[in-house]
C-alpha cells in the first residue's frame, strides 16, 4: 500500500459478496479510474469485517471511516464527494443507536472499542488474493524465523509457552499437541487443517480463509517444520466456495514465491497443502470423524487412543488444527509467547472469535480477548437486545454448548469458566436469546439439529438423543409428565457420560443446561400447560374478552376453521377444541379484544 | 514383553501391555457384559468399533466411562465394572436399543440364540421406559440371506466380517444417526451387491437381523407329498456340528444319530454327501493330474495352480472379482451339485423314478449352498439337480418340530449307493481337507506307489494362509491354502501377478473351512467350538476303514457303470461347470 493516498476497502465476506459487494467494487474501480485516481487511489476487496448486521461495508483508509449499508449506486458519491473533496458521506455513516449521532470512523464505534483482533487481524484489511499485501503485513516472516532457527523445539517450546489451546472447541494445548506429533515416529507425518465448520452460525473459520488464507497457509508450514511433516490437507466444506477459491490462489501464490513446496526460502524444508473437500456433516468436525472423511471412509469417529497424533491420517501420525488455531501462529512467532501469554485469562490465553447471532444488535463476527465478560460482548460490541426486550439467555458453543443466564453475565468467558457455567467453548457460536424465546422449545431446536448430525455409530448418541427429542416434543405439545423430566435428566447425564466421541458427550447440554437454568419453565410447562413466551403452540389458547368485543364478526370471517362462533353485536367465543393457533383472529381484531392466554 | 498392574474391581491385575480392559478383567474371573465386540482368537478376527457401549467401565480420573472392549491397559489404572453410575449407564443404554428394537421375540429366527434377548435377561431388564419412533427399513430377501433391518443393532460385525475378513465388500453402513443401517452401497438389495452368500455376517449377528432363508417348511411339504422320492445328502461338517443343537459337547461325532434322525423324519434314502466328494476328488485330482503332467511336458498355455472349486461361496467371490481368470479354477462342481447330477440320472434311473419326481435335499453347513443350488446351469429343463438346501441349524429346527428325541437316538448307517464314503471325504469340512484328500489320491495315482503315511498334517491348521510342499515322489508341488476370502484374495492377486509359486490352491469361503459355515450352529466367537469341531473331523477320518478316494468301492462302481473315467464324456456332462463374469452384475444406478 505504498506509494497509495487512499485506499477504499469493500467487504468481500460472504454476507456482503451476496450483497451485491462485488458490483460497489467495480463501481468504485471504474469511477476512481474516470477521475483518474487509479494512481493514489487503490480499491481492493478484503475479507470480513465482522459488522455483518450492517453490510455492505466500504471503509477508507487512511481515515478510518466506516461506511454501512452500502448499495452500487453510492459509488460514485463516495468518489466525488469523500475521496475527491474531502467530505465524508454522513448518510452511509454508521448511527449510534444511544445517541443517534453519525460515527465519523470505525475507532469510535463500539463494536470494534473493545475488539482484539489477532486471528482477524488482516481481515478487512489486506486483500486476501494477494500474497504481497500479505507479506507487506509482515506476512511469512514468522516461517522464515522458524526456518532459520532450525530448532523445531524452539517453535514447540513458543507455542507451548504462548498458552494456545485448540480454538475448535476441545481447547486442548496446540503445543503439547504439536509436541506428542512430533516425537511420534514415522516415515511420513501430517498437518492437518480442520475448516469443517460445523456449528451452525458460526462462520469465523469461513472468515478467515476468505480474508486472510495466508496465515493459515504459513501456519500449517510452520506446524509442519516443528512436527516433522512435510504435506498438509486443509479439510474444507465444500458448501465454502469462495473460501476454497481464496484458499487455491493463495497455496498457488506461495508455490509461486517458494513458500511452499520444495526446499522452502532455501532451508532444505519441503512442505506442500492439498485441499480435501467435506460433504458439511457435524461430526466431520471430530478429529477422528474428519481423518476417515479424509480417508474415503464413512465420516464416523473411533476410539481414542490411539490419537492422531500417533497413528491419524492413513495411519501415520497426524496433527489436526482448528483454522483460527492456526491463524494465531505466525503472530505468536513474531511477536513472542510472553506478549501472547499476557493476553486473557488465566488458563486460556489470547482472544476468540465469536460469531454473534440472535436477538442481539450487532449481528457479527468479533474477536475479543479470553477473560471478557457476557455482559461487555452482549451490551457493548453487541449493542444489546433487539428491540428493547429482556434478555433471557445465550448459548454458547454451537448446538451442543449450554444455555447461560443473567447469572453469568459476568462471569470472565474462557474454556475453564463455561465449562464450570455448564456450557463450553465450542467453535464460538454466541446467540442471545430474549424474553420471548421458550426454552423448552430451544432445548428442542438444538436437539432436532445433533439427532439430525449425529452419525449413528454408538448407541446412546443414536438412539438417546432421538429420545431426548421426542420427550422434549412431547412437553411442548402439552403431553409431558414430572416423570418426563426426570428422564430427561438420566438420559442425558448417560448419553453424556457414555457417548464415544464429542458430539454425543456434549449434545445432551442445551437438555441439562436448561433444567438447570430454567426449571421453573419445564415445571410450568408440565403442570399447569403454560409456556410463558407463547411459542409452544399446544399450550395457546386465544381468547376473546366479552367486555371488549362489539360483535363486529371480523375475527369469524377471518377465522379459516370456523372456529369462532357468535351473533352479530354480541360478543364471540372460540372454540378451543377446533382453533389451531393461527392467531388471524387477533390480527384482524381492532378492538383489542383477543389476546393470548 | 512389558507387564502393566492394574487394579479392576479391587483386585490387582497384571496383564501384557497393549491388552484391553475387557481381557484384563476376564482373567481375574470378571466378565464384563459386552455386545458389539467380537472375537474369533487366533484367526484375526476382532470386531472393537466400542459402539454399542454396554461394556462401559468408570476409570478413575477419566471424565467419561470407558468401553472396557476398546480401552488400552495403563499402568496404575483403577476401574470399576460395576458401581452404579456404571450399572445405570449400561442399563440405560441396553434400554434404548430395545426402545428400537421389534418386540417380536416369540416368533423371530433367532430367538433363544440372540445376545440381545440375553442380555436384556442378564441386565435385569423388566420394561422399556423409553419409549418412541421405530427406525425402519424394507426387509430384503436373496436366494441365501435375508436383512431384516428393524433388528439392527449397529455393532457392525457384519461389517467387519464383510470388509475386514473376506474383503467382499457388501455391507456397510449407511446414512446416519436414527436412520443409519447396514447395506450395501446405494441401498441396493443384497441380490445386486458383491455378496457371495459365504453367510459369515449371519454367523456374526447378535440378532435377528440376519439369518438365512428358511426351507424347512418346504421339505415338509415334499416329506408328505406320496408322488415324490425325497433323498437327502449331509455334508461332512453337518455330522461333527449338529449336535450342539441337542446341548451336546462341540466336537461330538453324531453322523449315526444323524442318519437315524432323517430317516425317522421320512426321507426315502439318507445319503451323504461324502460320496459326492470322494467323486470330487477323482474328477478334481484328475484334472490336477492333467494340468500339472502337461505342465512338466513343457506346455506353456496350460493354466497353474489349479484351485479347487468346491465352494460356493468362493465360486461367486472369484466370479465378482477374478473374472479375468475364469479358466484357473478346476472345473469340477461342488460334492452338492455332483451328487444332486448323480442322484438325478444314475440313482434315479436305477430306482426307475423320473427325476421331476425326485426331491435332492441337502443338509449343508452353508448358505451359499442354497445360492448354487438354484443356479441356471444346475438345472435341467428347469428342473434343479438340488431342489433345496438345509442349513444344519434348520435340520435342528426340522428334528425338534417332529418329536425326536435326538440325543436317545441309535445309530444307523447311511444307505447305498450313494452313502458310502472314505475319509478323505470327510475331511472336506475343514480348511486344507479338500487338499489332502486330493493327495492322497493325485499322489498314489501320478507315483503308481502306495502313499506310507495317508496323514498329511503340513496341510492342516487354522493360520489363514498356509503353504507346504508335497513330495511326489521326487516332485515338489507346492499347495497353497486359504481360508476366509480376504486370505483368499491376497493369493489370487498374486496369482493375477504372476507371482505365484503354487500348482494347486485350496480356498474356503469361510473361516476355518466348513466346519465354521454360515449355516453352522452359532458358535458366538467361541474358538474353542470351531477347534473341536476341527478335531472331530479329523478323528472321523481316522476311524474310516477306507481313507483314499479312489478306493471306494461304490466310487469305482459308478465310473464302472455309468461314468467311464474321471474327465470322461459323461463326467464332464455330468460333474463339471462353466464360470461367469459377474462383476458388471453389480447394479449400482437401478
Amino acid at each position: 500500500m505504498a506509494k497509495m493516498k487512499m485506499h477504499l476497502l469493500v467487504c468481500g465476506g460472504t454476507g456482503c459478496h451476496a450483497s451485491q459487494s462485488e458490483v460497489i467494487l467495480s463501481n468504485l474501480k471504474e469511477i476512481v479510474r474516470e477521475k483518474g485516481l487509479d494512481n493514489e487511489v487503490q480499491v481492493i476487496m478484503t475479507g470480513c469485517f465482522g459488522f455483518c448486521e450492517k453490510g455492505p461495508i466500504v471503509k477508507v483508509m487512511p481515515d478510518n471511516t466506516f461506511y454501512t449499508e452500502v448499495k452500487p449506486g453510492d459509488a460514485r458519491e463516495i468518489v466525488e464527494e469523500h475521496v475527491i473533496k474531502g467530505r465524508k458521506v454522513t448518510r452511509l455513516l454508521y448511527t449510534d443507536p444511544e445517541n443517534k449521532k453519525h460515527v465519523s470512523d470505525s475507532k469510535h464505534m463500539g463494536f470494534y472499542k473493545k475488539q482484539l483482533r489477532i486471528a482477524l487481524r488482516n481481515c478487512g484489511f489486506i486483500d486476501p488474493e494477494n500474497i504481497d499485501e500479505y507479506i507487506a503485513r509482515d506476512g511469512y516472516e514468522a516461517l522464515g524465523k522458524v526456518l532459520e532457527a532450525k530448532d523445531p523445539q524452539q517453535t514447540i517450546d513458543i507455542i507451548k509457552k504462548s498458552g494456545l489451546r485448540g480454538r475448535g472447541g476441545g481447547g486442548f494445548p496446540t503445543g503439547l499437541k504439536w509436541e506428542i506429533t512430533s516425537k511420534s515416529q514415522a516415515d511420513q507425518k501430517y498437518v492437518v487443517c480442520n475448516a469443517d465448520e460445523g456449528d451452525p452460525g458460526a462462520f469465523m473459520d469461513r472468515s478467515i480463509l476468505e480474508g486472510d488464507p495466508h496465515s493459515v497457509i504459513e501456519a500449517m508450514a510452520i506446524a509442519g517444520y516443528a512436527i516433522g511433516a512435510t504435506k498438509g490437507l486443509v479439510y474444507i466444506r465444500a458448501e465454502y466456495p469462495l473460501a476454497i477459491e481464496r484458499l487455491k490462489i493463495a497455496i498457488n501464490q506461495s508455490r509461486e514465491y517458494g513458500l511452499l513446496g520444495t526446499d522452502i526460502m532455501g532451508s532444505g524444508f519441503d512442505f506442500d497443502i492439498e485441499l480435501r473437500y467435506g460433504a458439511g456433516a457435524f461430526v466431520c468436525g471430530e478429529e477422528t470423524a474428519l481423518i476417515h472423511s479424509m480417508e474415503g471412509n464413512r465420516g464416523e469417529p473411533t476410539f481414542k487412543p490411539p490419537f492422531p497424533s500417533v497413528s491419524g491420517y492413513l495411519g501415520k501420525p497426524t496433527n489436526v488444527n482448528n483454522v483460527e488455531t492456526f491463524a494465531n501462529i505466525p503472530v505468536i512467532i513474531n511477536k513472542g509467547a510472553e506478549w501472547f501469554a499476557a493476553i486473557g485469562s488465566e488458563k486460556s490465553k489470547g482472544t476468540k472469535v465469536f460469531a454473534l447471532a440472535g436477538k442481539i444488535n450487532n449481528v457479527g463476527l468479533i474477536e475479543v480477548p479470553m477473560g471478557i465478560t457476557l455482559r461487555e460482548i452482549i451490551y457493548e460490541i453487541g449493542g444489546g437486545i433487539k428491540d428493547g426486550k429482556k434478555f433471557k439467555a445465550v448459548q454458547t458453543g454451537g448446538p451442543s454448548g449450554g444455555c447461560l443466564t443473567d447469572r453469568h453475565l459476568d462471569t470472565p468467558i474462557d474454556y475453564d469458566n463455561l465449562i464450570a457455567a455448564g456450557s463450553m467453548m465450542g467453535s464460538g457460536g454466541m446467540i442471545v436469546m430474549d424474553e420471548d424465546d421458550c426454552m423448552v422449545s430451544i432445548a428442542k431446536y438444538y436437539l432436532d439439529f445433533t439427532v439430525e448430525e449425529s452419525c449413528g455409530k454408538c448407541t446412546p448418541c443414536r438412539i438417546g438423543n432421538k429420545r431426548l427429542y421426542e420427550i422434549l416434543e412431547k412437553i411442548t405439545q402439552g403431553k409431558g409428565t414430572l416423570e418426563d423430566l426426570d428422564k430427561l435428566k438420566n438420559l442425558s447425564n448417560v448419553i453424556k457420560d457414555a457417548s464415544l466421541c464429542g458430539l454425543g458427550q456434549t449434545s445432551p447440554n442445551p437438555v441439562l443446561s436448561t433444567l438447570d437454568n430454567f426449571w421453573d419453565e419445564y415445571i410450568e410447562h408440565v403442570t399447569v400447560k403454560k409456556c410463558r413466551s407463547n411459542q409452544c403452540k399446544a399450550l395457546m389458547q386465544y381468547i376473546i374478552d366479552a367486555e371488549q368485543c362489539v360483535g363486529c364478526t371480523a375475527c369469524a370471517r377471518n377465522c379459516p376453521v370456523n372456529a369462532i362462533t357468535g351473533e352479530r353485536k354480541l360478543a364471540h367465543l372460540i372454540n378451543q377444541d377446533i382453533c389451531i393457533k393461527c392467531g388471524a383472529c387477533m390480527e384482524k381484531c381492532k378492538f383489542n379484544a383477543i389476546s393470548i392466554k | 514383553m512389558e507387564m502393566i498392574k492394574l487394579t479392576i474391581d479391587n483386585k490387582v491385575v497384571e496383564i501384557e501391555k497393549g491388552t484391553t480392559v475387557l481381557k484384563a478383567a476376564r482373567k481375574i474371573g470378571i466378565e464384563i457384559p459386552t455386545l458389539c465386540y467380537f472375537e474369533l482368537k487366533g484367526m484375526n478376527i476382532e470386531n472393537k468399533p466400542g459402539g454399542c457401549r454396554i461394556c462401559v467401565v468408570e476409570i478413575a480420573g477419566r471424565k467419561n466411562l470407558a468401553p472396557a472392549c476398546a480401552t488400552e491397559v495403563m499402568e496404575g489404572m483403577v476401574v470399576n465394572t460395576h458401581n452404579i453410575r456404571v450399572l445405570n449407564a449400561r442399563r440405560t443404554v441396553l434400554e434404548l436399543m430395545l426402545s428400537d428394537h421389534p418386540t417380536d421375540c416369540l416368533v423371530c429366527a433367532k430367538a433363544g440364540n440372540c445376545e440381545l434377548q440375553s442380555m436384556a435377561q442378564q441386565l435385569g431388564v423388566r420394561e422399556i421406559p423409553y419409549q418412541g419412533e421405530q427406525s425402519t427399513y424394507r426387509k430384503d430377501t436373496s436366494p441365501s440371506i435375508i436383512r431384516d433391518v428393524d433388528k439392527c443393532i449397529m455393532c457392525r460385525r457384519c461389517e467387519m466380517m464383510c470388509n475386514d475378513i473376506q474383503t467382499v465388500g457388501a455391507l456397510s453402513a449407511v446414512n446416519r444417526g436414527f436412520t443409519s443401517v447396514v447395506a450395501p452401497a446405494f441401498e441396493m438389495n443384497l441380490e445386486k451387491s458383491p455378496c457371495t452368500y459365504c453367510g459369515q455376517c449371519v454367523s456374526v449377528c447378535p440378532t435377528g437381523a440376519l439369518t438365512e432363508v428358511d426351507h424347512t417348511r418346504n421339505i415338509i411339504n415334499a416329506l408328505a407329498d406320496p408322488t415324490k422320492t425325497v433323498v437327502v445328502q449331509t455334508a461332512p461338517a453337518v455330522r461333527v456340528a449338529l449336535g450342539e443343537e441337542f446341548g451336546m459337547e462341540p466336537g461330538q461325532i453324531v453322523t449315526g444319530k444323524m442318519a437315524a434322525a432323517l430317516r425317522q423324519l421320512g426321507f426315502k434314502y439318507v445319503f451323504d454327501t461324502d460320496f459326492a466328494a470322494d467323486l470330487t476328488i477323482m474328477e478334481e485330482g484328475t484334472e490336477l493330474l492333467g494340468r500339472l503332467s502337461k505342465h512338466l511336458a513343457g506346455d506353456t498355455t496350460v493354466k497353474l495352480p489349479i484351485l479347487t472349486s468346491c465352494c460356493p461361496g468362493w465360486v461367486n467371490f472369484f466370479e465378482h472379482n477374478f473374472p479375468d481368470m475364469l479358466d484357473i479354477p478346476s472345473t469340477a462342481k461342488s460334492p452338492q451339485q455332483m451328487f444332486g447330477a448323480i442322484a438325478k440320472s444314475y440313482f434315479a434311473d436305477k430306482i426307475g423314478v423320473d427325476r421331476k419326481n425326485m426331491v435332492v435335499v441337502s443338509i449343508m453347513p452353508c448358505l451359499a449352498k442354497k445360492y448354487e443350488c438354484q443356479r441356471d446351469e444346475f438345472k435341467v429343463d428347469g428342473n434343479p439337480d438340488v431342489d433345496f438346501s438345509l442349513s444344519t441349524r434348520e435340520l435342528a429346527h426340522l428334528i425338534k418340530q417332529s418329536n425326536i428325541d435326538f440325543n436317545t437316538l441309535e445309530d444307523e448307517d447311511f444307505d447305498h449307493p450313494l452313502g458310502e464314503s472314505t475319509g478323505a471325504s470327510v475331511i472336506f469340512g475343514a480348511t486344507g481337507g479338500v487338499i489332502e484328500a486330493a493327495c492322497r489320491t493325485a499322489y498314489e495315482v501320478f507315483t503308481g506307489k502306495k502313499l506310507a503315511k495317508v496323514d498329511f498334517t503340513e496341510l492342516r491348521g487354522l493360520e489363514n494362509i498356509r503353504q507346504a510342499t508335497i513330495d511326489f515322489d521326487g516332485l515338489p508341488v507346492n499347495i497353497g491354502i486359504a481360508h476366509g476370502l480376504g486370505s483368499a484374495r491376497k493369493l489370487l492377486e498374486e496369482v493375477r501377478a504372476g507371482k505365484s509359486k503354487f500348482h494347486a490352491i485350496e480356498i474356503m469361503a469361510c473361516p476355518g473351512g466348513c466346519i465354521g459355515g454360515g449355516g453352522q450352529p452359532y458358535h458366538h466367537g467361541d474358538i474353542e467350538i470351531l477347534k473341536k469341531r476341527s478335531a472331530a473331523i479329523y478323528q472321523e477320518d481316522a476311524g474310516k476303514p477306507i481313507r483314499k478316494s479312489h478306493e471306494n468301492p461304490d466310487i469305482k462302481k459308478l465310473y464302472e457303470e455309468f461314468l467311464g473315467t474321471p474327465c470322461g464324456e459323461k463326467s464332464h456332462h455330468l460333474l463339471h461347470t462353466h464360470y461367469f463374469d459377474k462383476s458388471e452384475e453389480v447394479i449400482i444406478n437401478d
